[in-house]
């Protein structure tokens, strides 16, 4: 009598966590690559597809979709519109990959995952019957999307660094970065700082980091996807970087500096030179609290003997290798990379296109006038590091030169430093 | 006889001098409390009321440090409720009270009965399980979130309002038990008895006079129960989605108008929106709230 | 899940009342106690059900795949293959910072990987916990006298230290964020041009500045509590005999107040060891101020496996000190609740 009583209890508890166990009994690893047959399928099938991507700030993507539709009544798209928070989609994405949901069948992805996804082989190869035509786009774009000789993604987007100058103080913008460094006297003699990027410990950092060394002609990452940190070119860029620190050309609250407090200081009178991204034209030219409305210029990134390379910010459009409607899939990437859409992202959504004739095109020009300046930034851009590893190659390139900048360690011990932590990275833990 | 008045006036003066050096050392303590209360109340406002000020501050004079109001608007909670770049706030909002209401009333549904044994009954292993569930409530979050992670993602829960309420119970529902349990054992019981003698049945005995006894303690773990769901932001940063996230999340993750742009003013727009109706329950359930922060500690 | 739990015990507590007082009399303690301990064992089973699913089972998938290898490349194909199982590698990689080698097999971690950071994120957790409890100890003793005392305007002071404890962690760490800009408040107002989320100790101390802000209100009101507890004779007594302030402090306040502020210390140290939000938002980690926590967070992302063995290795830590605090140092949260309810039997 006493025994039923005591079990029943214990015994729920039994069946409840049996019946949880069960739920997670599919986990295991979970990552297994292969995908090979799932790439070969459905390459003919037309039909209805999803497409996915974040937040559509602007009103871009809708529009788009629409005519889209109206043209093809068999082979509808939805719309699946994720957050706005970078993590939570990189997640969802993951989450549905991994239950091999043919559910997203294109999608939008950053470029510093396409070699993740790619690896995971969770993209569609874009090569044979599947290839598309990236001849009209500009190089980097393409490397961005482009993983172990494949290319894995569509560049949609893209975005670049460009160097923002006080054109009432200095009439013309430097070219390399000596001539900008010699240019600091003239901060020296207003009082206020001469150059800032983003250099607190973030992804902005990595950005400039490896803009400075690209700049400099070096690579963080070599064509086999090996880091090759231990170069001379390497050290002076980011070398570049630590001497104007440690000197004072880079003010010392610059060490703090993301995106937007890099422009408040320049917005407010107290830079020189600012590195930022394309975005931050509109806001110092309307906002009130501007103190440079009408005296700031742009120019691309200094290098070493011209202009330099900007990182490459932006996104790109995959398809799933799980989708059942493959062309219907490839015809609607090709769609939205077409000249026309390009277009469209410029003027409604100010999103730099990536194809080259559009940086001169008139009517855009007008609109968003620094697509000159990023055009050079682009055309010599280099991409963020293609790896699976992204998240351990950033981190790498952050910490090593946010102690180099800070002189904490010397750029020679940081850039080995750099190289072995990305080598252990790629090496898989 | 002189010299007895002289004594006796000169004790007296003694004695006024004692009573108004004491007076004065009263005083004295009593002045320095009152500055010990102002620089506490300085210590503990001075944060909030910034965030406040500047929540009524226009976005272009973000960074201006007077002290005073000044340029003041609404804008900042127009632009908080914004969605158009991409902030739910008022979603988030509606997900929070979602998220705090399911995880206190399942805590408390489950958690009640479990406090009164802990409280009311003899039993063998009675230490075992108080120290289950004080080792519950003092589990660190990130042992739970790897693999609750990883089985989120095989599963496709992650995103899910269960994906983040069921984490939550784990730290909430110990709490619950524990403050209730100080509770119950505050109460007096002998009531519920003598209700019986005066003829009421167990079930009127336990719902005319346990239940209004049980109620406020039920009520201020309920509060208490409620404002750790709602500050939570460890689990529900990594597991929720734009759809599902909590306000803590929103506002870590404020965008602005333009990407890269942070509008502090905004932010801090959501913040007062977020604590007011904490700052008002708190201070209006102040003893009650003090008594159950405090019930498990020194009882 | 656990919302399915309800029904079964809701009908308990009308019932459950019974066998206490409808217990035979003349019966033996040992039955009424065995009566007692079948009704305790259904009221407590949803509890400890629904605290088994989402605790104990967590806990022991979280070790079964610490013992599994993350998923590595295939450098013929560049594609991702499963792991296989790993034995105790990823615990040795943590605790020896040892991270894979180019070659096969490890090296020590270089700067700039995560592998790398355990001893010096387990080293700013602690400096966190022990700067920042002893902080809120001394603070908030000193606010609990204060608020023990009579005077005009108490009750204001009271509700004023719960306004800090009432805002979110993640606003709070905002709201410092922007006090500490460069341009912010903070620098304004005390005439300083510091870089307060730019280098170690600024960052370190801004953490533990807001932390202090955040929770000492809890600490002194559970001191509060303390104090009220003692008898205001006992002063009277001691002023009689002619002790001085700081006599009556040491002889019957801190004594009597000791259980009281030793289970505060120990539930706010457990609390500070998995800090996590306030660094997270206020300096992303950045400077030394990744605590075991954000690494933990840091992990997932680049392998599951090797971050379930990282919050292995916290929850142990934590569980420690928790062990240590009640084993030595006299913190018996569970005698003194147990205790208290044996006396009222």
């Amino acid at each position: 009598m006493k025994t039923p009583r005591f079990l029943l209890p214990a015994a729920t508890a039994g069946i409840l966590a049996l019946t949880l166990s069960a739920c997670g009994g599919g986990g295991g690893g979970g990552t297994t690559g292969g995908g090979g047959s799932d790439a070969d399928q459905n390459l003919d099938a037309r039909g209805p597809i999803t497409f996915v991507q974040g937040k559509d700030n602007n009103n871009v993507i809708r529009p788009l979709i629409d005519k889209w539709n109206a043209a093809h009544k068999d082979e509808q798209v939805t719309f699946k519109e994720q957050t706005d928070q970078a993590d939570q989609q990189h997640d969802d994405l993951v989450q549905h990959f991994q239950a091999k949901q043919s559910d997203y069948d294109v999608t939008d992805v950053d470029v510093v995952w396409t070699a993740e996804f790619a690896a995971k082989g969770w993209l569609q190869p874009l090569k044979d019957k599947m290839a598309v035509d990236t001849g009209a786009m500009l190089p980097a774009t393409v490397n961005s999307a482009t993983y172990k000789g494949t290319l894995y993604a569509a560049p949609r987007t893209s975005d670049g660094g460009i160097l923002f100058y006080r054109k009432d103080l200095v009439p013309n913008a430097p070219k390399t970065w000596d001539e900008m460094m010699g240019m600091c006297s003239v901060a020296k003699a207003n009082n206020i700082g001469c150059y800032a990027g983003q250099f607190s410990k973030y992804e902005g950092l990595t950005v400039n980091a490896s803009e400075a060394i690209n700049s400099a002609g070096g690579s963080v990452l070599d064509k086999d996807g090996k880091p090759s940190l231990n170069t001379p070119e390497a050290k002076a860029g980011l070398g570049n970087l630590a001497t104007a620190y440690s000197n004072g050309n880079i003010p010392k609250e610059a060490i703090t500096y993301k995106e937007e407090d890099s422009r408040q200081a320049f917005q407010s009178g107290k830079l020189l030179f600012l590195r930022n991204w394309p975005y931050v034209y509109s806001l110092m030219s309307t906002e009130g609290s501007s103190a440079v409305k009408d005296k700031f210029g742009m120019a691309a990134l200094p290098g070493k003997d011209g202009p330099g390379a900007s990182s490459l910010g932006g996104h790109n459009t995959a398809i799933s290798v799980y989708s059942k409607h493959k062309a219907t899939a490839l015809d609607f990437v090709k769609f939205l990379t077409s000249a026309e859409s390009e277009k469209f992202y410029a003027t409604q959504g100010s999103l730099a296109p990536v194809l080259g004739s559009l940086y001169t095109d008139q009517d855009l020009v007008a609109k968003l006038p620094y697509l000159p300046v990023l055009k050079t930034s682009i055309e010599k851009a280099v991409p963020r590091p293609v790896t699976p590893f992204y998240p351990a190659v950033t981190k790498a390139i952050q910490d090593n030169a946010y102690s180099a900048i800070k002189g904490e360690k010397s750029v020679e011990t940081a850039l080995s430093d750099m190289q072995k932590s990305i080598e252990s990275a790629g090496a898989g833990s | 006889m002189t010299t007895a008045t002289a004594d006796a006036s000169a004790l007296r003066a003694q004695q006024d001098k004692g009573r108004k050096a004491a007076q004065n050392r009263e005083k004295w303590a009593q002045g320095r409390t009152y500055i010990s209360a102002v620089v506490i109340l300085f210590w503990c406002l001075a944060p909030a009321y910034w965030m406040v000020v500047t929540a009524f501050r226009e976005v272009g004079f973000t960074y201006d440090t007077s002290i005073l109001p000044t340029h003041v608007t609404l804008d900042n909670f127009k632009t908080a409720f914004d969605t158009s770049f991409g902030n739910r706030f008022g979603q988030a909002l509606l997900n929070s009270v979602f998220i705090g209401g399911v995880v206190t009333i399942v805590s408390l549904l489950i958690g009640v009965f479990a406090a009164y044994a802990l409280a009311r009954l003899n039993f063998r292993g009675k230490f075992l399980v108080l120290g289950f569930i004080l080792g519950a409530s003092m589990f660190p979050g990130v042992a739970l979130i790897t693999p609750l992670f990883q089985l989120f993602t095989n599963i496709g829960w992650m995103g899910t309002y269960q994906a983040l309420i069921i984490p939550n119970i784990s730290f909430v529902l110990p709490l619950t038990v524990y403050t209730m349990t100080s509770f119950f054992r505050e109460m007096p019981w002998e009531l519920e008895e003598s209700a019986r003698v005066d003829g009421c049945t167990q079930g009127q005995a336990f719902r005319k006079v346990i239940m209004p006894l049980a109620a406020p303690a039920i009520f201020t773990t309920a509060i208490l129960a409620f404002i750790s769901s709602w500050n939570e932001f460890l689990i529900a940063s990594q597991l929720s989605s734009d759809a599902t996230q909590p306000v803590t999340v929103a506002i870590a993750n404020f965008a602005g108008a333009q990407p890269n742009q942070i509008p502090y003013t905004a932010i801090m727009a959501a913040g007062t929106i977020v604590t007011i109706p904490l700052v008002i329950l708190v201070l209006v359930f102040q003893r009650k709230i003090v008594a159950g922060l405090t019930a498990g500690a020194v009882k | 899940m656990a919302t399915e739990l309800g029904p079964t015990p809701v009908k308990a507590p009308a019932s459950g009342g019974t066998p206490v007082h409808h217990a035979p009399k003349g019966v033996g303690e040992d039955n009424r106690i065995a009566s007692q301990g079948r009704w305790a064992a259904w009221l407590l089973a949803p509890t400890i059900v629904a605290l088994a699913v989402v605790i104990v089972y967590p806990i022991i998938s979280a070790i079964v795949m610490s013992f599994q290898k993350d998923a590595g490349l295939d450098p013929a194909t560049g594609l991702f293959t499963a792991g296989g199982p790993a034995g105790i590698q990823n615990y040795v990689n943590w605790l020896a910072q040892q991270c894979s080698a180019p070659s096969g097999g490890t090296v020590a971690c270089p700067p700039g990987t995560l592998g790398g950071q355990f001893w010096s994120a387990t080293a700013t957790t602690f400096f966190f916990t022990v700067v920042t409890v002893a902080f809120e100890t001394v603070l908030g003793f000193w606010m609990a006298m204060i608020m023990a005392r009579t005077f005009r305007g108490r009750s204001l002071v009271r509700a004023a230290v719960l306004v800090p404890w009432a805002i979110p962690t993640a606003v709070t760490a905002k709201l410092w964020f922007f006090i500490f800009a460069f341009e912010g408040i903070a620098n304004k107002l005390f005439n300083t041009t510091i870089l307060w989320t730019g280098s170690e100790w600024p960052a370190k101390w801004a953490v533990v500045i807001a932390d202090v802000w955040k929770t000492t209100p809890f600490m002194a009101l559970l001191i509060l509590a303390g104090l009220q507890m003692i008898p205001a004779e006992v002063y009277e007594a001691a002023k009689v005999d002619g002790t001085t302030a700081w006599q009556r402090f040491r002889l019957i306040t801190l004594p009597l107040v000791k259980p009281a502020l030793m289970v505060a210390i120990l539930f706010r140290t457990l609390d500070a060891l998995r800090m996590f939000d306030l660094p997270y938002i206020l300096t992303g980690g950045a400077n030394n101020t990744t605590t075991l926590s954000i690494l933990v967070i840091n992990q997932i992302r680049q392998g599951f496996n090797s971050a379930a063995a990282l919050s292995t290795i916290t929850f142990i830590i934590i569980f420690l000190v928790a062990f240590i605090f009640v084993r030595f140092l006299g913190a018996n949260v569970v005698e003194q609740s147990g205790a208290s309810g044996k006396g009222k039997k």
